[in-house]
């Protein structure tokens, strides 16, 4: 399956409603990467404005939730799609469930970003925030850009660095209970930070999800809880 | 709201009771759809074609035809015009026997038997391998005659058998309560859809073992194709059901397995799910996509 097979429906305006819709979708993406950097950038340059135009941003992400479903909706009852282009529909159909929750989740880094602004004072963990945050960016960048080249292998990627940042999330977890314990006065805004790292992982999650979209709509197989050996067979075969 | 999820899902609830599918997948009956569990390598065959070669005088239009016909399932032919799957669904009766110039070399069988064996009779065959075409066909006869006339052929005329097997034919076709009152008017005051569903009811009455059925909607408007796709849903617990059809939706919603073919071969074969959602060949992706190949 290439990107380019699109452009080969007997009908010219199916080829370019279903044109439409990706196209919608990659945009709707690359907002809402940029809602995850900007509310990341917000959070360890204390920005105040960053982080309030990212809360605004916010509704953007949901309208362009609802209007891809409804496009969606539109070509299933219009056009019956079959095969790839069934596959497509249906993956992006969920895969916008996924970057509307990513948005939500980079609000709430950008409302965290706003109190821990207020209080004024640095806490511990923005080293890891900054760490996770720099990953899961690229787990983003990567997972759409493997969307845009149907790239099943390129998301198999995405779907392995999501192990690495849950690994890291433990770790930074661990450490901030810890300096919780050392420094009782400091939990309300270490909480804070440990539910940023939380978002942070989240969307992670969601990243791979739409990985996974991405391989049932190239390879067309199932790859959701599956073990890394048993995605890389479905991938070879 | 609560939901029970510890209650089973059983064949009386209205979802399974409506369609017929099942929805449990514990028991693979013949009332089962489940059609994420068919394979087409582990089912009983019905009709197998072996190397088969069909020629109209110099033009070949079926190149070494290999399939597996699944019995009691029903096995959607689809393809481009001219693609060969009405002639290969005339040839599992030998209506290309009528054909002039037509020549066959191959084999099919039947439960094993090759149909084209010299101790097969012809009529015998046919009544084993029943067809219902694109136009409805009724003889200008009643209604009653038209769904006994395969066993008055037979010798039949026992009154009571034949108000037996008309009755149940016309309800096996879903038209009974349509026609009941009205048994010895003529079949030709009928609707189309109507006309349909008595030529399947006529098919059936003599207890096919195959039914053929050769774009059977492509005449009828929605609610009667509707009723007929009902029809074949009905009767793929009795029948091994085949059908060609234009109409790709069609092949999707009625069938277990579906059969691509382009250009007189046959391409792609295989259960209806995987087809409809992966198919493993590009032509048969282009094609059911709606792509220039």
């Amino acid at each position: 399956m290439q990107s380019k097979d699109y452009a080969h429906h007997i009908s010219g305006q199916y080829n370019a409603e279903l044109e439409e819709v990706r196209t919608h979708f990659l945009a709707m993406g690359g907002l809402v990467e940029k809602q995850v950097s900007d509310s990341i950038n917000a959070l360890l340059d204390a920005d105040s404005a960053l982080a309030s135009s990212v809360q605004e941003n916010d509704r953007r992400i949901n309208q362009m939730e609802s209007g891809i479903d409804e496009e969606i909706i539109r070509i299933l009852a219009r056009r019956q799609p079959a095969a790839s282009d069934l596959r497509m529909i249906i993956a992006i159909g969920k895969s916008i469930t996924d970057l509307e929750r990513m948005g939500d989740e980079a609000a709430k880094i950008a409302r965290a970003a706003l109190s821990l602004c207020e209080e004024g004072e640095s806490p511990r963990g923005y080293l890891e925030c900054r760490h996770i945050g720099n990953q899961v960016r690229l787990m983003i960048h990567e997972a759409l850009d493997a969307f845009a080249h149907f790239d099943a292998n390129q998301a198999f990627k995405v779907m392995q660095a999501d192990a690495e940042i849950d690994i890291e999330y433990k770790t930074a977890t661990r450490a901030l209970v810890t300096y919780m314990m050392e420094d009782p006065r400091a939990i309300s805004r270490v909480l804070n930070v440990m539910g940023v790292l939380r978002s942070l992982e989240r969307i992670g999650d969601h990243a791979r999800n739409i990985s996974e979209q991405l391989i049932f709509l190239v390879k067309g197989a199932d790859v959701r809880h599956s073990s890394y050996e048993q995605v890389q067979r479905k991938l070879e075969n | 709201m609560s939901f029970d999820m510890d209650k089973p899902m059983t064949n009386d609830t209205p979802v399974t009771a409506s369609k017929g599918y099942n929805m449990t997948g514990n028991d693979d009956g013949a009332m089962g759809r489940t059609s994420r569990h068919l394979q087409l390598g582990s089912e009983e065959v019905c009709v197998e074609t072996h190397n088969l070669n069909l020629f109209y005088g110099d033009k070949q239009a079926l190149f070494d035809v290999n399939m597996k016909i699944p019995k009691k399932r029903v096995t959607a032919f689809i393809g481009p015009s001219g693609c060969g799957k009405s002639t290969l669904l005339r040839t599992f009766n030998r209506m290309n026997d009528l054909v002039d110039g037509c020549r066959i070399n191959g084999e099919i069988k039947l439960d094993g038997q090759n149909i084209f064996d010299r101790s097969v009779d012809i009529t015998d065959l046919r009544r084993r391998v029943g067809m219902v075409f694109q136009k409805a066909n009724p003889f200008p006869k009643t209604i009653y005659e038209n769904v006994a006339y395969g066993l008055r052929l037979q010798g039949q005329n026992n009154k009571r058998v034949l108000d037996e097997v008309v009755e149940n034919s016309l309800k096996g076709a879903a038209l009974w309560d349509e026609v009941k009152d009205r048994l010895n008017e003529s079949a030709l005051g009928l609707s189309g859809g109507q006309q349909q569903r008595l030529v399947i009811a006529r098919a059936i009455a003599v207890e096919p073992e195959v039914l053929l059925l050769d774009e059977p909607c492509s005449a009828l408007d929605p609610i009667s194709t509707l009723k007929v796709e009902e029809l074949i849903n009905d009767l793929r617990e009795r029948f091994t059901i085949l059908i060609v059809t234009h109409n790709m939706q069609q092949a999707a919603r009625v069938s277990d397995y579906t059969a691509f073919m382009y250009l007189g071969k046959m391409v792609e074969h295989g259960d209806t799910d995987t087809l409809f959602t992966n198919p493993k060949n590009k032509q048969t992706e282009d094609y059911i996509t709606g792509r220039y190949g």
